[in-house]
């Protein structure tokens, strides 16, 4: 334990000596806030780039990967430490991202030697952004019900079919994706497969959606005879399902926790708002119903945050079992009230799309309050979440769906 | 805590271990059923003083007081655990009283003569200190009528006082009475003194009460418990860390109800199926689930708060408070509501938590006062 006292300082010494100034405050130090990185990348602000090279030169881009693929070769200890010390100052991680957060650790786990060779290191630097093929039109809920067929032909797969919801596919250089590669398979569970994809692959091309909200990351990613190298089959032919469980879990719990921000800023915020548009600047907001729901927010707030501390602080930062299920369940509720809240004490400066009469900030909370909605959909809805747990953690039968 | 990292929330070893004897004494022990029977029979004490002696003999109930009154001298997080597993049987020995009111009383604001009288007594078992500060109607602490006029040598009080936790049993009594300008002070009274009465109350929830009645009762000058016209801020003192500890008795409580309801979720069939298998019923056993996964983060922290981070125990002790009674309440009612008729039979054990869960939300302020509360401490 004295070991880890002691890395605590180093990395906040660290940290505190390398980050550029500018980035202090900026951030809720999450898997998924700031420089992704990729070929398609744009961020040219010289204190991001500065902190990715800091931060790669350091290896803690990745601190718990082997130092052979571009890691700090630390411990899950050691690299909940450093993200701890980051939220501590509001400062971005060097680099952040799908391929950080989700698909490494599922190549480290599950990738052969060769694959970890030719991808880690390059996600490590930041030089390849991934994105994930999961959800299809008709595999949303019922994610094993996928239809995407990869046929073997020499030594490729053939892809034809369709993802949905590939956040960020128009900016990625790769995608990690489940296929059918046994169509005859005795449960839809079995004859799945994880394949990878260079998003350059001729066959494949990808269409962005629009949300509620507006613009959005999101993407159709449709491949038509698009022809991958048999190599990149991770794990065993038709066994990816167990893969693709693991990554969900990992995402789950990534989810509440990039939601989670800064303990107490959720509160700040719609206090903020509160003054703003209700015009007062100190003391007690005037009406007690209110405040009331405010301080709900902040004390649910506070016990998300802890209890995601209890969860690292037991499991040492490995990877996360079902109770991920839990921080993804009410951490995008907690996000939802957030918005709520804050676009009722707005009244009907909170109405604006765009144009004259709103103030920027209000038109961009309105879009993220319509944003918000999907939080409690995406990456397994609430009441899968709630299947889960309820068949994992309390044990219960499984009944009819 | 922002800018600050979380404070510990685990258990050491030794913890563990201590959290698992008095999880199993207090199952063999202590059953919830006790209370029935304690209720039918209108028990003159309302619990066990024999087993109360037995976990003294433990050195549970001088966890927390300092070595030089014979306490173990460990922490409030010490004494958490204990109370957690008090919570499950919902035991009806003194620990709201004795443990949370008087002897945190003590410590926070007890003369050293007061603590050296008392506080071993304490930790041996064989004397119980409450404090009376509830008054018929009273919804505010900080407005007392009873009043402690000044006299030659002291102050004569006069008032009475309810539901004061085993006030018929102490070996004393901490009393709020209004002094100058109604400002409240602590005495610290001997209950056998002349013109004190007490009368035994039966509550729903089975904890030892009574009203207390003053009746020009003379104190001296040294039974004073904290300063003069002090009262109310060393109350609210008190009041942070008995929320702390009642929020782990009843987050104990909680996780009982709904053990036992998730048992019968999947013994109990209708329709040929257990009922579990419902997915109306299994989405809400989750949503009680995740409550008490909250709440046991907020209690750990909070009694681990009182222990190293004093300045923000007002803070804690309101978010535990808060947060303990809405989940309780709502684990208790919809664990009779998944047990059907039986849920709402006297011969079921199930029932006897919506009582303790009703009276613990009402104790040391409902959720509402501590939302205000908290809102304030937060500069809105």
């Amino acid at each position: 334990m004295s070991d880890l006292n002691t890395f605590r300082e180093e990395a906040r010494a660290w940290i505190r000596a390398n980050a550029p100034r500018s980035l202090w405050g900026t951030s809720g130090s999450g898997p998924f806030e700031g420089y992704w990185g990729g070929s398609k990348e744009t961020a040219s602000d010289p204190d991001i780039l500065e902190w990715r090279d800091r931060g790669i030169e350091k290896g803690w881009t990745a601190p718990s990967w082997p130092k052979k693929y571009g890691g700090g070769g630390l411990t899950l200890a050691h690299e909940q430490i450093i993200h701890e010390e980051l939220k501590a100052i509001g400062v971005p991680r060097p680099i952040a991202g799908q391929g950080l957060a989700m698909f490494g650790p599922v190549l480290l786990k599950y990738g052969n030697d060769d694959q970890r060779a030719d991808h880690l290191p390059k996600i490590a630097r930041g030089e390849v952004r991934w994105c994930q093929g999961y959800s299809e039109p008709n595999a949303g809920s019922d994610l094993a019900n996928l239809q995407l067929r990869a046929e073997r032909d020499g030594d490729e797969f053939v892809l034809n079919g369709q993802k949905i919801w590939t956040s960020h596919a128009h900016l990625s250089d790769w995608i990690y994706c489940l296929a059918r590669t046994n169509p005859n398979a005795p449960k839809k569970q079995m004859g799945i497969s994880v394949l990878l994809a260079d998003m350059n692959t001729p066959g494949i091309t990808v269409r962005r959606i629009d949300l509620i909200s507006g613009y959005s990351p999101f993407c159709e990613t449709f491949f038509d005879d698009a022809r991958v190298p048999a190599k990149n089959l991770v794990g065993k032919l038709d066994e990816g399902w167990t893969i693709a469980k693991a990554i969900l879990e990992h995402e789950r719990s990534s989810i509440g926790r990039s939601i989670a921000r800064q303990p107490g800023s959720a509160e700040r915020e719609v206090v903020a708002r509160a003054r703003k548009h209700l015009g007062v600047e100190r003391g007690p907001i005037p009406d007690p119903l209110l405040r009331d729901e405010i301080a709900s927010l902040g004390m649910l707030d506070e016990a998300f945050h802890l209890t995601l501390s209890r969860i690292e602080q037991s499991s040492q930062g490995s990877m996360p079992g079902p109770e991920g299920s839990i921080s993804k369940i009410v951490g995008s509720e907690l996000k939802q009230r957030r918005f709520e809240l804050g676009m009722k004490v707005a009244g009907i400066q909170g109405l604006g799309w765009e144009g004259p009469g709103f103030d920027d900030d209000d038109l961009e909370y309105t879009r993220d309050w319509l944003r918000s909605r999907a939080t409690t959909i995406e990456g397994g809805s609430s009441e899968i979440q709630k299947n889960i747990v309820s068949k994992r953690v309390l044990g219960l039968p499984e009944g009819k769906k | 805590m922002s800018g600050r990292s979380a404070p510990s929330l685990l258990l050491s070893d030794e913890q563990e271990m201590l959290k698992r004897t008095a999880h199993e004494l207090i199952r063999k022990r202590a059953p919830a059923a006790r209370l029935r029977t304690l209720r039918d029979r209108k028990d003159a004490i309302g619990f066990s003083h024999e087993l109360w002696k037995e976990m003294a003999g433990l050195g549970w109930l001088g966890l927390q007081i300092p070595h030089e009154y014979d306490g173990l001298g460990l922490g409030f997080f010490d004494l958490c655990i204990v109370l957690e597993e008090s919570g499950r049987e919902l035991m009806p020995e003194p620990f709201v009283s004795t443990l949370l009111l008087g002897t945190q009383a003590l410590l926070l604001g007890g003369t050293e003569t007061q603590k050296k009288a008392l506080l071993s007594g304490v930790a041996s078992g064989e004397k119980l200190v409450s404090v009376a500060y509830e008054e018929r109607g009273s919804r505010d602490f900080r407005r007392v009528e009873t009043v402690a006029r000044a006299s030659d040598d002291g102050f004569e009080i006069t008032g009475e006082k309810v539901q004061v936790l085993d006030g018929h049993l102490a070996d004393a009594i901490i009393v709020s009475a209004a002094t100058g300008g109604g400002m409240p002070t602590l005495f610290l009274v001997d209950p056998k003194a002349k013109g004190v009465t007490t009368t035994q109350q039966f509550r729903i929830d089975g904890h030892s009460s009574a009203i207390v009645r003053f009746e020009g009762v003379a104190v001296a000058l040294d039974s004073l418990v904290g300063e003069l016209g002090k009262g109310a801020a060393l109350l609210q003192s008190v009041f942070d860390r008995a929320s702390v500890g009642l929020a782990a008795h009843m987050l104990g409580a909680s996780e009982q109800a709904f053990a036992d309801t998730l048992a019968y979720l999947k013994e109990r069939e209708q329709f040929d199926v257990p009922i579990g298998s419902f997915q109306a019923l299994q989405h809400r056993a989750v949503a009680l689930y995740t409550e008490i996964t909250l709440l046991r983060s907020v209690v750990l922290a909070a009694a681990r708060v009182i222990d190293e981070q004093p300045e923000d125990v007002p803070r804690f002790a309101s978010l535990a408070k808060a947060l303990a009674s809405e989940t309780f309440l709502h684990v208790a009612k919809e664990a009779i509501q998944m047990h059907g008729g039986m849920g709402v039979t006297d011969e079921h054990d199930i029932g006897l938590y919506i009582k303790r869960a009703q009276a613990t939300y009402m104790t040391f302020g409902e959720p509402s006062q501590h939302r205000r509360r908290w809102a304030e401490l937060h500069g809105y």
